[in-house]
């Protein structure tokens, strides 16, 4: 006799079948078994009732530094989890840029096991594009994916030999690998701490231009028509660059990109004087290329919407903004933050949660991301309207850097299960 | 936005009103007046054989200087010491410090000994503000990175109305490393809140982004930059962006950007030259301008220096309201 456990009273939110309806889901040992406005309640299910709160597939977090190995002082798979879990993220892949850095299968395989003995949600890894993010040599793409690898990126650094990017787009097509790109081109953004333009001048602060995103990202679609591979601007933060992805979209290239957070939520004007909670990379920018992220999110021409979580230890931040660690512990609030999306108009809810499930699920090659019949139930149960504060104490990373301490927002994550097992539930 | 006019009609001040002195912006043109006048008032007094004063006696102020610095440091020191204060320095420099990393520690260790005032100069903008959070002193800001140097502007605005005898109405040509320059900074926020016409004139590769709205009139040739202007403010170029980095040569930039005699002509024949020191000669200002005792205040400079900061460190140990 297997668990049954019934869901029943929720809004249905299923982006990959157009789902949005009142109905019920049925989780059958680990599986979803049923999911729909006319299911059935076998006899002798648990039943929960979700009192008309929207149940989704699980948020797949395509971005998040999760420390493991090598920098445990600001986050573990077991903290980061936990974080996710709060969050709604059912899956979490994290970066490369540990210590040692993920460029050995033996390195995939060893965080894959810590994940499964101490994370709460499911771990995937993306891999180094090259040996020790030196930018020179690729690595054992083939058989790091063999060990697990999902993606390949070099993390919060861009590869920046074109002859590199223009090879590994190439082999990495052999296996339909996706290569994901911190798009910034390194000479134009050496030395910057922020973004280039008038805050910078009146802060004595070395500003990144746009065109250093605009002409990688812009190269790299070049490299994209040359050699076929897939590919994944991880990040984009400007409208010169959302523009240049729009093109390749309707010119057919295989190629995708991502937004963090912050990078709608938040403009340069959050540093304020000097607070190094909202210093990122790519940097926080103008409130013109804010508003140009949102139009790409809601046009379509971004796929994809991470937390970009970058945890960081208080020795890190509390420093003169130019030596401080960019990065925004970011886990917890992406569902919240993203929700303001839906609250302003921009996006469908459908909309919304596909750039949080089914897109990077289908990306990446996970068979998550969808409520359909037969998938392991990994969902996630929310309330979309609850106004409350984020508040910096309640975050459960190791870390908790944020600038949105006492932002109000509106949605709340109420369960987060993974395989059926709830991982999360609101107090 | 309309500049706020200095008004002649508002009522003086009693007292400076801050518990720091961080920069120029932010402060109003009544402040700037009467740190101004504060200093004026020392002029005269340190020409006097007999010039020591009682008015800090009894009070500390530490000299923190994480940024090598020989002449505003002497010239703080100097202000304290004249004040009657007990001065003491500290050079903090070695490369654990330079990345920031102890900057909080070293502030609260310092905090702890209760020093009444902390004058501070460190290589990265902002992070005097930063170390000001967490003391209980007050800190006057000697140049943080880029940023600020407010010292430096109050001396230049000094020097300037002794020569001029007013500040408003005056056009300023501020020439040179503008990119780098917390001199040209802290000068644009005090020039413009005291109702000068300030320029700014400098290779394009010297200017940082949007550098006209912080309320100037941007020029890359010296001639038109410098027509018919009062004041010329010429910056130091760092040896380290000289070659190649930001500018092709130094006779390059000499030819083009270093002021001689030649240039100056597009000016005021009354112009006056200043430097905030130290000099390159043949760099960004040719020997004969530099020596000239009609048109160069660079001397005088230095001397408005130690009154404008005795003036501000006066400002800082009065009571804060």
């Amino acid at each position: 006799m297997t668990a049954v456990t019934a869901y029943t009273n929720a809004r249905l939110l299923d982006p990959a079948s157009g789902l949005d309806a009142r109905g019920a889901l049925v989780v059958e040992d680990r599986f979803i078994a049923a999911a729909g406005p006319e299911v059935q309640i076998p006899e002798g299910a648990t039943v929960i009732d979700c009192h008309g709160a929207c149940l989704a597939p699980g948020l797949i977090d395509m971005r998040a530094f999760l420390g493991e190995p090598g920098y445990e002082h600001k986050e573990t798979l077991a903290t980061g989890g936990a974080a996710a879990a709060a969050g709604g993220i059912t899956t979490v892949i994290a970066q490369p840029q540990t210590d040692p850095i993920v460029d050995e299968p033996a390195v995939v395989g060893y965080i894959a096991r810590s994940a499964r003995a101490t994370s709460p949600v499911r771990v995937h890894t993306m891999a180094a594009i090259t040996t020790g993010l030196r930018g020179s040599e690729m690595t054992e793409m083939g058989l790091l994916a063999e060990a697990g690898a999902v993606a390949f990126t070099d993390g919060v650094q861009a590869v920046a030999d074109a002859q590199i990017m223009r090879r590994a787009l190439s082999y990495a097509s052999h296996w339909d690998l996706l290569i994901v790109q911190h798009a910034e081109e390194p000479a134009l953004a050496r030395g910057g701490v922020m973004n280039e333009g008038e805050l910078a001048t009146r802060l004595g602060l070395s500003g990144i231009p746009d065109a250093a995103e605009i002409t990688m990202v812009e190269r790299d679609l070049r490299l994209v028509e040359l050699t076929g591979g897939r590919y994944h601007a991880a990040c984009l933060s400007t409208a010169g660059a959302a523009d240049a992805m729009r093109r390749a979209k309707t010119l057919g290239l295989r190629a995708s990109c991502g937004v963090a957070v912050h990078h709608f939520a938040l403009n340069e004007l959050e540093i304020g004087e000097y607070r190094t909670f909202a210093k990122t990379t790519p940097p926080l920018r103008s409130e013109d290329n804010r508003k140009a992220i949102v139009e790409a999110l809601a046009d379509g021409t971004i796929d994809v919407i991470v937390s970009d979580h970058s945890p960081q230890d208080q020795e890190s931040k509390r420093l003169p903004f130019d030596a401080a660690e960019p990065g925004i512990a970011g886990l917890q609030t992406l569902l919240p933050l993203s929700l303001e999306l839906v609250h302003r108009g921009h996006l469908s809810m459908l909309d919304l949660l596909a750039k949080l499930t089914i897109n990077p699920a289908r990306l990446l090659g996970l068979a998550s991301g969808t409520l359909a019949v037969g998938r392991k139930a990994d969902f996630v149960v929310f309330d979309p309207d609850t106004p409350w504060l984020l508040s910096e104490s309640q975050l459960l990373s190791k870390s908790r850097n944020t600038p949105f301490d006492g932002r109000p927002v509106q949605g709340r994550v109420l369960r987060t299960a993974v395989s059926g097992n709830t991982v999360y539930a609101l107090a | 936005m309309v500049p706020p006019a200095p008004s002649p009609a508002a009522a003086p001040l009693l007292r400076y009103p801050h518990r720091h002195l961080l920069g120029i912006e932010g402060l109003s043109p009544a402040e700037i007046t009467w740190l101004l006048d504060l200093a004026e008032s020392h002029v005269d007094q340190n020409r006097r054989p007999d010039k020591k004063l009682a008015t800090l006696r009894g009070r500390t102020v530490m000299n923190l200087f994480f940024e090598s610095s020989t002449r505003t440091r002497t010239s703080f020191e100097l202000a304290g010491k004249l004040l009657g204060a007990d001065v003491i320095n500290m050079q903090v420099e070695g490369s654990s410090i330079k990345k920031g990393e102890t900057l909080i520690d070293t502030a609260m260790t310092l905090n702890a000994m209760r020093p009444d005032m902390l004058v501070v100069r460190h290589d990265s903008s902002g992070a005097i503000a930063l170390l000001a959070q967490k003391v209980d002193c007050s800190v006057l800001n000697a140049g943080d990175g880029s940023h600020e140097h407010p010292t430096q502007a109050l001396l230049d605005a000094l020097t300037i109305r002794r020569r001029k005898g007013r500040l408003a109405g005056l056009t300023v040509a501020i020439c040179g490393d503008i990119l780098h320059s917390r001199v040209a900074r802290s000068n644009i926020q005090l020039l413009n809140t005291m109702g000068a016409m300030v320029r700014v004139v400098a290779p394009p590769t010297l200017l940082p982004r949007e550098v006209e709205r912080l309320g100037v009139e941007v020029h890359h040739d010296m001639h038109a930059g410098l027509e018919g202007c009062d004041i010329v403010m010429m910056l130091r170029l760092q040896a380290e962006r000289m070659q190649g980095a930001f500018v092709p040569s130094l006779r390059e930039y000499f030819r083009f950007w270093g002021l001689d005699a030649e240039k100056l002509a597009a000016a005021k024949p009354d112009a006056l030259v200043l430097h905030p020191g130290p000099m390159n000669r043949g760099v960004e200002i040719d020997t004969d301008v530099a020596d000239d005792i009609d048109r160069s205040a660079i001397t005088e400079q230095v001397e408005m220096g130690v009154a404008v900061r005795m003036a501000c460190l006066e400002a800082l140990t009065q009571p804060y309201p």
